[in-house]
């Protein structure tokens, strides 16, 4: 292996972006491909599959064979809103393997007791995602129902390309909410993208049920997310 | 950030190559049957044997440290298979029943 492709190739799984390691079991050369990279063939159909499943393995082109070790970012979940949703959707979240932050600047909501052992942050978002910025391998998850906490991370959301954005609240909440994206200045293709009315529809009624029914969501788009470069 | 630097391989052979030590880096490439760690899984080792990660829990890292110096040495990547061939084979195999296949480069 080359000493400069291990450099770039923590650099970048440090950065959370996603990336394979190529290695020609012929000849033992090797390269790092990012999410995204041109590489022509049937080759390249073979690491758009890897880059799509996660999965790592042997692939053999014109009696080459070659080891993809995928890295993918891990899929984490941010939730906006220390609501009862939000702690039922934490501990399904940590069984289901997904890292996940709760972010609310309403200190009366996002106490330690509601949220004992779950990576809590009682702050504003707009500060809070400075320093922990959102990117093509998180779920945004709003629930406040406030505008004022709600609509920041859901704008940034939308621009940074989390893989799922997802709002609470009822279809005319929602229309607001689509009217105050724009005039913010995203367009309705991007707007489209938020999961609204929030999580699969199965009649969920309890805050469990609809923890249930987000966590469930946050899987299908994760699992049939589009790739980074290759076109809604 | 949540990536546990302390105990991924990939990190430990940076560090390891930025001390000045030879490094080998084996990595898990096919699995059949109940193999106890997936395809991708890490051992890194370096020219004095010390080791992170594993590539099958335990069972066969001492055999993929040998092999490993030797890899150190010539700078030769190899490709080693491990697996329960009959009921005598407990020396250096898999306890579990599967099989895997692990190559080892050097690193540089």
């Amino acid at each position: 292996m080359d000493p400069y492709l291990l450099r770039k190739l923590n650099t970048e799984r440090a950065a959370r972006r996603a990336v394979i390691h190529l290695t020609d079991l012929g000849d033992g050369r090797d390269r790092v491909i990012r999410e995204g990279d041109p590489v022509a063939g049937p080759l390249g159909e073979a690491i758009a599959r890897a880059f799509r499943s996660g999965r790592s393995g042997l692939v053999e082109v014109e009696d080459r064979k070659f080891f993809l070790n995928v890295h993918l970012p891990p899929a984490r979940i941010v939730a906006i809103g220390a609501v009862h949703i939000s702690q039922a959707l934490a501990r399904m979240a940590v069984v289901a393997g997904f890292d996940i932050t709760i972010i609310d600047p309403r200190t009366a909501f996002a106490t330690e007791e509601r949220f004992a052992g779950i990576d809590l942050v009682a702050d504003w978002p707009e500060d809070v995602l400075k320093a922990r910025p959102l990117d093509a391998y998180t779920a945004l998850v709003a629930v406040t129902h406030d505008p004022k906490i709600d609509d920041f991370p859901l704008s940034q959301a939308l621009t940074t390309g989390c893989f799922y954005v997802g709002a609470l609240g009822s279809r005319k909440t929602h229309a607001k909410r689509v009217e105050r994206l724009t005039a913010l200045g995203h367009g309705a293709a991007e707007i489209a993208r938020i999961s609204a009315p929030i999580g699969l529809d199965i009649g969920a009624a309890s805050p469990a049920e609809i923890a249930v029914a987000i966590l469930a969501d946050i899987v299908a788009h994760l699992r049939r997310r589009p790739l980074l470069g290759a076109g809604p | 950030m949540e990536t546990n630097d302390v105990f991924d391989p990939l990190a430990i052979a940076e560090r390891w190559m930025d001390d000045g030590r030879m490094v080998a880096l084996a990595t898990v490439i096919e699995t059949w049957g109940s193999a106890p760690r997936p395809v991708g899984s890490h051992l890194v080792i370096d020219g004095a044997g010390n080791f992170h990660g594993s590539v099958s829990g335990g069972c066969v890292e001492g055999a993929v440290i040998g092999e490993a110096m030797e890899v150190i040495a010539d700078g030769e990547p190899r490709l080693l298979e491990f697996g329960v061939a009959d009921e005598t084979a407990w020396r250096v195999g898999l306890s579990c029943g599967g099989r895997i296949r692990v190559y080892v480069e050097r690193v540089g």
